[in-house]
């Protein structure tokens, strides 16, 4: 059983899941053992994963072109897990600002970057980038210029995005690992650019 | 064998079916073009009631104009979102 807090009141929401989670193990579906090392796993991946495909994909243009026409492949191409996951994935570039967003749910290409912070799954972000995702960029300090198309992509059957984020200027020189340290969540989210060091 | 092709124009369908639907209230009975062709996936609104979900149908990734789609959007022409629909929501349609 999953311990939890003494003194919190579970919700609807939260009394189902353990309900669920009850009887799929007494019925022999899983153990509490695999669900246990399945949270385990979740837990341990990070944006960092997604930092490096970025960092390839910018340093190795044959690599970034099959990344661009099958994300899933190449990913597990350099040995990533993907699990379920069926990655698209999707360039900015400087006529296209792409940024995803579930309006369903929570999806998000965990394999690669880890469980979605809170604000993605908020009911706010949630409906309003879908409506205003300008104003919204705003929020997070991005403003792309009226020439460059805002492109919103709802995630919201089978396929899971990952925004391949531009390069920044000045950084010719650095090597992937370097490369990889710049690059963060929120910018493979979409809602950030990747700063110049 | 999927009835759109990258460009056709497409309506989604402006239907409240109960059950477990991915597709959001907002995109229905919304006009837009076919931007990819993916793969064919289980119904989802089978699976969610413990049935197979066969035969898998193909999913789309249809492209609409912000400005069709809210009708006080205020930002430039260009921008879009993209929905993944499953072909038994969409309609042909000509852009009038």
């Amino acid at each position: 059983m999953t311990m939890r807090s003494e003194d919190s009141v579970l919700d609807h929401y939260q009394a189902m899941e353990l309900a669920v989670s009850a009887l799929m193990i007494n019925k022999g579906y899983f153990t509490e053992a695999d669900m246990v090392a399945e949270i385990d796993a979740m837990a341990k991946r990070t944006p960092d994963i997604g930092a490096a495909v970025v960092a390839r994909a910018w340093t190795d243009p044959d690599f970034k072109a099959r990344l661009l026409a099958d994300g899933t492949a190449a990913c597990e191409s350099i040995d990533l897990d993907m699990g379920p996951t069926r990655l698209m994935v999707v360039e900015s570039t400087e006529t296209v600002h792409n940024v995803i967003v579930c309006t369903l749910c929570s999806c998000f290409p965990r394999m690669l970057m880890g469980i979605p912070p809170d604000w993605y799954k908020s009911k706010e972000y949630r409906s309003r980038v879908v409506r205003e995702p300008r104003v919204v960029l705003k929020e997070f300090g991005t403003e792309p210029g009226a020439d460059v198309d805002v492109r919103v992509h709802d995630n919201s059957a089978d396929m899971r995005y990952l925004v391949l984020p531009r390069r920044p200027e000045g950084t010719d020189g650095m090597s992937q690992d370097e490369l990889a340290k710049l690059v963060t969540r929120d910018a493979m989210i979409g809602v950030k650019i990747v700063e110049a060091p | 064998m999927a009835r759109f092709a990258p460009g056709d124009n497409v309506t989604v369908r402006r239907a409240f079916p109960p059950g477990h639907v991915r597709t959001p209230y907002y995109i229905r009975g919304k006009t837009g073009s076919i931007a990819h062709v993916l793969d064919s996936f289980a119904n989802p609104e089978e699976l969610a009631f413990g049935r197979d979900g066969l035969p898998k149908r193909p999913l789309y990734r249809v492209r609409f104009a912000q400005s069709r789609v809210w009708a006080d959007y205020s930002g430039p022409a260009g921008d879009t979102i993209d929905v993944e629909l499953y072909e038994h929501w969409l309609e042909s349609e000509e852009i009038t």
